[in-house]
């Protein structure tokens, strides 16, 4: 095939992701949260603007859209700028393997790699370069004092997720997201949240504490740093900061469908795509139920948790497992 | 038509950067930033290697996944070093650690 | 000019033209931002020779890990707040001469070898992670307990080194 048709189609994949991404992960993601949160509070949430409330999210990208971009006076213009590319654009990149269901010529993919997970576990700790500059590049002591917390609990929150990643790896047999959906499939093999309970668990900590979030969002609350590394950004960066998060945790929550609970696997009166939408759909109101029930840890009390418990409890989940998958 | 010189000749563009940051800078970190340039170059060597001269065996890949991890460690060790250095003497350029007596 | 060897020259490009503004750049936060489209053009040549799983790692290690450690490291430095300070020692003459000598020669040694072409009917092999894996634990497991010995020796040695004596 001539490298023209290739071009096309990654051209044309990129617009499909960040669009996608932009409306599902951002735009509804951002109204799923509220209308959730405000359930779990016994009030109502946005209903003015369109049928329930349904288009407050596209007001508000308006608003953001139209304020004015404001960069401070001292900051390093260059990093101030190209922190915002980088934080969406890891994010984004998550997207290229995780597989959306099944069609008549294959699976729904990108890029079925055959070093998927790798791939997943790499593009996903390119964020934390962009949080440093961020970070720095805001010519703000606590924004500076964010980005470093930020990145200190990215980085350690990661080796929790590797682990978990290799663990499932091992018993699928293949780093392919395609084949570890495979592997769940059939009349003998389970999904492995049944296999693999702990791992599980912990993957789903780790990932709340990769995208920021409550009960790990301390270097973002309000009430502590202000925002954290994104203080100074404005409009429309604000915006793609908010792109990037909330894509990253829709990445992780794809990625632990695929993993753990079967991907697109299902009973066959539903079609594949639906079948993963609904499972995503359960993580991610796993995800905001976390969010909206437990207060938030200290950054000392968060770094000891991952050093002293997930990484040993994941470690001796992998050698159970090798020790296992050896055997049998 | 993509040959090995053409590689080749990357890496050793690479190498000779690499090696301007060690010699020419005064910052440590920037030395070191220098360093992990030479090991990317020579990694690019290995695997092009691996693909145009070896195809059969994948020791060059095999050898340029143990540079990248051993260039790890040793961006560890360096940095804590530095970060060392900087606590007893108060500077991190090379020019004025000299505490030697000649 | 095939598909191929228009992204080679873009990703030598990019690599050479951000390893450029890392040796060269006067603000070392912005040296140590120009390492990771370096790094990332490293991946790409990888890529091009079909070796995805040393392309991944490397994106994993180079550009996820060691590039945080060098920011960490300028951070909690002075280097970020001495940017006025000239940052080119008194060597600047000799160490173009001497890079630039190294560069020619290995250039010249690089092009002026007929490199044997690999052998005829030769199949590529199929690099992917689980043969890796295999000649991990087969031909090179001397190498590999080595290496895990000198990370777990160089991540206490670290920790040593850095740590704050109180």
């Amino acid at each position: 095939m001539h490298w023209g048709w290739e071009v096309l189609r990654a051209i044309v994949g990129t617009v499909i992701i960040f669009s996608g991404v932009a409306v599902i992960a951002a735009m509804f993601g951002v109204l799923l949260e509220r209308k959730i949160s405000a359930w779990m509070q016994s009030r109502l949430g946005p209903k003015h603007v369109g049928p329930q409330g349904l288009l407050q999210t596209v007001a508000d990208t308006i608003k953001l859209l139209q304020k004015e971009n404001i960069v401070p006076s001292r900051a390093d213009r260059l990093i101030f700028a190209s922190a915002v590319v980088i934080v969406p654009l890891a994010a984004l990149l998550d997207y290229v393997v995780i597989p959306f269901g099944t069609t008549r010529w294959g699976p729904l993919i990108f890029r079925d790699l055959n070093i998927g997970v790798l791939y997943f576990a790499a593009t996903s700790s390119l964020v934390v370069i962009g949080i440093l500059m961020a970070g720095w590049g805001s010519n703000n002591k606590y924004a500076l004092l964010g980005g470093l917390r930020s990145a200190a609990q990215l980085v350690t929150y990661e080796v929790p997720i590797g682990v978990v990643l290799v663990t499932v790896a091992l018993m699928a047999g293949s780093l392919s997201t395609v084949t570890i959906v495979n592997g769940q499939a059939g009349a003998h093999h389970l999904w492995y949240v049944l296999q693999q309970p702990v791992a599980f668990v912990i993957f789903l900590i780790a990932a709340t504490a990769e995208v920021n979030r409550v009960p790990f969002d301390l270097v973002e609350a309000e009430s502590e740093l202000v925002a954290g590394y994104f203080s100074e950004y404005s409009g429309m960066r604000f915006a793609l900061f908010q792109l990037g998060e909330y894509g990253e945790m829709f990445a992780m929550a794809a990625m632990a469908v695929t993993l753990f609970l079967g991907g697109w696997l299902g009973f066959s009166f539903l079609p594949a795509v639906l079948w993963f939408v609904i499972k995503l759909y359960a993580v991610i109101f796993v995800f905001m139920w976390v969010r909206w029930t437990y207060p938030r840890f200290r950054i000392d009390q968060m770094l000891n948790f991952s050093w002293k418990v997930l990484i040993p409890v994941s470690v001796l989940n992998l050698v159970v497992t090798a020790f296992f998958v050896i055997v049998r | 038509m993509l040959g090995l010189t053409h590689y080749l000749v990357v890496a050793a563009l690479l190498f000779a950067l690499g090696l301007f940051a060690v010699v020419t800078r005064r910052n440590s970190v920037t030395i070191l930033m220098g360093v992990e340039l030479m090991l990317n170059a020579a990694n690019i060597n290995l695997v092009a290697f691996n693909k145009y001269a070896a195809p059969a065996a994948m020791q060059g890949q095999v050898f340029a996944l143990i540079v990248i991890t051993l260039a790890a460690c040793e961006a560890a060790v360096g940095l804590a070093l530095v970060l060392a250095a900087y606590r007893t003497l108060e500077t991190v350029y090379v020019d004025e650690i000299n505490i030697m007596k000649w | 000019m095939t598909g191929e060897a228009i992204v080679f020259y873009l990703l030598a490009a990019v690599t050479l033209g951000s390893g450029v503004m890392v040796v060269t750049s006067s603000n070392i936060v912005h040296a140590a931002a120009a390492l990771v489209p370096a790094f990332l053009g490293v991946t790409g040549l990888y890529i091009l020779l079909n070796a995805e799983f040393v392309a991944g790692i490397q994106v994993l290690i180079y550009a996820g890990a060691i590039t945080v450690l060098i920011l960490f490291a300028i951070m909690l430095t002075e280097g970020g707040t001495g940017l006025g300070t000239r940052q080119r020692n008194e060597q600047a003459a000799v160490g173009t001469a001497v890079a630039a000598a190294m560069a020619a020669l290995l250039i010249a040694v690089a092009v002026r070898t007929g490199w044997a072409p690999p052998p005829a009917g030769a199949v590529l092999p199929s690099y992917t992670p689980g043969a890796i894996g295999q000649s991990f634990l087969r031909q090179n497991i001397l190498v590999f307990e080595g290496t895990s010995i000198v990370l777990l020796v160089s991540l206490m040695g670290a920790i040593l080194i850095a740590r704050r004596e109180d």
